[in-house]
């Protein structure tokens, strides 16, 4: 199939923070919405801090490849301190996005880049966790900014697939889904693009 | 239905829709989620299947045969050092005859120990009796386990049936899938009314008791008959579930073969990534194409010696690593099956993928350049090769 119709993201995380969880959200949610999808994790050894990536391609007909993703049109980086092991740019098409969670804004975090000219976005996902969800678990936060910046689905629309998919994944602690909606509202109004 | 999952949610559904009698559960990486789900169906009362956890895969499947034997449906599911661990009981499952159901998610055998997809651990189990049948996605591990109980159960065959699909890259991907209805289900698999069961009571019998030289060799035949008459069967149960699920299985799938000059032959998930390399090259002119062996044992050879007639030359791709400094298993066999042929394409082996190594479609596309190389010189080059792993300047 054509590269061209399909946005490939790729996910950089430490293991625990959620990065595969909210992969595979996408993942669900995009289908929902119609599309093609591949949600995957990439594993090394099994240990919370780890450095772990994760992958999804959304595409308007089934993609086949099952390569890990190297030319990918986002990359969303969950814990800022992997800036300094992984080379989180590697492969970014330069028409696509890196979205880091920082309190920085993307001016501040440019030169972290190793030269990286195209677009840098930032969100407090941090922050906006602790104040909706009482604790610190950034992948609710970098779903909505990734789906923000990306485009790759409609917010309207996302906001309500995704209230579906929390009913199911939440079904035993339905206490936890206005926090996670709450998070993803505020999320998707904060993400800063420069 | 069109749903979101991953090949080991797909085969847990695939199993709690069966509803089977028995599930020996031991957990292994990266198979472990299937028993893990399944758990969850057990205690949610959404089937009546006695699980049996166990201290071990050597236990799991023990309480598989002894569930078999006794008339009932067994399932297990394992990878790697816990399919090594059942490597014994493997034998006495096929040569009792017994058609348990196994799901293996391929990783790669230690050591070094490595919790990534290669086939090393069923290729090992290749000669153990069982038919082995591999995905190439989660549409087909979900697919390919509901076939497998009408294929091993039939009276012809009575053999058990192994699964198989690639750990994590299957596994663990969330893609989408068309799932049956669980009543359309039930029927295709049917109930399970084997002729002869430890507890009839009309004809008591035992199971695996010592056979003496005078009869040993005739069972053996009987048993490789069985896996003969296999090659039938899973192309009539084929049939069957293309018509309640609208798509079609072979032995292999022949992926733009009709006019093919080069072509790949491979197993598994990274038969989706070739097609995409097959896709391109024929966009530039290239008559390339791709087999993808889907049943491995019985092994389909005089069906692959008919389709690969016509080609120039072929790279078999190996993702596992058989140590027989000839080359792996797929190779042999496919090499094997077409030396009948009065005109034999150019053929070599490259080994590829261990232990999760990645493979990318521009990886393919350098395989069809040495085939085209190949077909023009008519030089091979080594038959027998490996290929993405680094030299010793880039690994020093």
């Amino acid at each position: 199939m054509a590269i061209n119709d399909m946005v490939e993201i790729r996910w950089h995380g430490r293991g625990g923070q959620g990065a595969k969880m909210a992969c595979m959200l996408l993942a669900d949610v995009a289908g929902l919405q119609g599309k093609f999808v591949q949600g995957f994790p990439e594993y090394g050894p099994e240990r919370m801090g780890a450095p772990i990536t994760a992958y999804n391609r959304i595409s308007e007909k089934r993609c086949t490849v099952h390569s890990n993703i190297y030319y990918p049109d986002y990359v969303v980086v969950v814990d800022e301190s992997l800036l300094d092991s992984v080379n989180v740019t590697g492969g970014l098409k330069e028409d696509g996005a890196i979205i880091i969670n920082t309190p920085l804004s993307p001016q501040e975090m440019r030169p972290r880049l190793q030269g990286w000219t195209g677009k840098v976005c930032t969100i407090d996902a941090r922050r906006i966790s602790e104040e909706n969800l009482g604790k610190n678990i950034p992948n609710t936060p970098m779903l909505a900014a990734a789906v923000k910046v990306s485009g790759v689905l409609e917010t309207e629309r996302f906001l309500a697939d995704i209230e579906e998919s929390f009913k199911h994944k939440f079904a035993s602690k339905p206490q936890v889904i206005e926090g996670n909606m709450a998070t993803l509202i505020k999320s998707l109004e904060e993400v800063q693009e420069g | 239905m069109n749903h979101r999952l991953s090949g080991n949610e797909a085969v847990a559904y695939a199993m709690k829709q069966i509803n089977p009698d028995v599930m020996g559960a031991f957990p292994i990486t990266p198979s472990t989620e299937i028993p893990e789900y399944f758990a969850g169906y057990v205690a949610d009362g959404e089937v009546n299947t006695e699980y049996v956890t166990v201290e071990s895969e050597h236990s799991s499947m023990s309480v598989c045969i002894a569930a078999q034997a006794a008339g009932a449906r067994a399932v297990s599911a394992t990878s790697s050092c816990g399919l090594a661990l059942m490597y014994e009981l493997l034998y006495v499952a096929a040569s009792c005859r017994l058609p348990i159901t196994l799901a293996c998610v391929n990783r790669a055998l230690s050591g070094p120990i490595n919790i990534n997809a290669d086939h090393s651990d069923s290729m090992g189990a290749r000669d153990s009796g069982w038919i082995q049948i591999y995905a190439e996605n989660n549409q087909e591990a979900y697919d390919n386990f509901l076939m497998a109980m009408p294929i091993g159960e039939t009276p012809s065959v009575r053999l058990p049936v192994m699964t198989c699909m690639d750990g994590f890259i299957t596994s663990h991907a969330v893609e989408n899938i068309e799932l049956l209805e669980t009543d359309v289900v039930r029927k295709f698999i049917g109930e399970y009314h084997p002729e002869h069961y430890l507890l009839k009571k009309e004809n008591p019998l035992a199971v695996g008791p010592y056979d003496v030289s005078p009869y040993y060799m005739e069972h053996k035949m009987l048993q490789a008959e069985a896996m003969k008459a296999a090659k039938a069967r899973i192309l009539e149960v084929a049939a069957e579930f293309e018509k309640i699920s609208g798509r079609s299985y072979g032995l292999f799938e022949e992926y733009r073969m009709e006019d093919a000059e080069l072509a790949l032959v491979l197993i598994g998930s990274t038969a989706g990534t070739a097609k995409a390399a097959v896709d391109k090259l024929r966009d530039d002119g290239v008559k390339a194409g791709l087999i993808k062996v889907r049943v491995f044992r019985p092994f389909p050879g005089e069906e692959l010696a008919r389709a690969l007639a016509g080609t120039k030359a072929i790279a078999v791709m190996d993702k596992s690593e058989g140590f027989s400094a000839a080359g792996g298993p797929l190779f042999a066999e496919t090499r094997s099956a077409l030396y009948d042929l009065n005109q034999r394409p150019y053929m070599v082996n490259i080994v590829y993928g261990l232990g999760g190594r990645d493979v990318k479609v521009e990886d393919i596309e350098k395989v069809f350049d040495r085939l085209a190389d190949i077909a023009v010189t008519g030089e091979t080059g080594p038959v027998y090769s490996h290929m993405g792993q680094r030299s010793k300047e880039e690994t020093a």
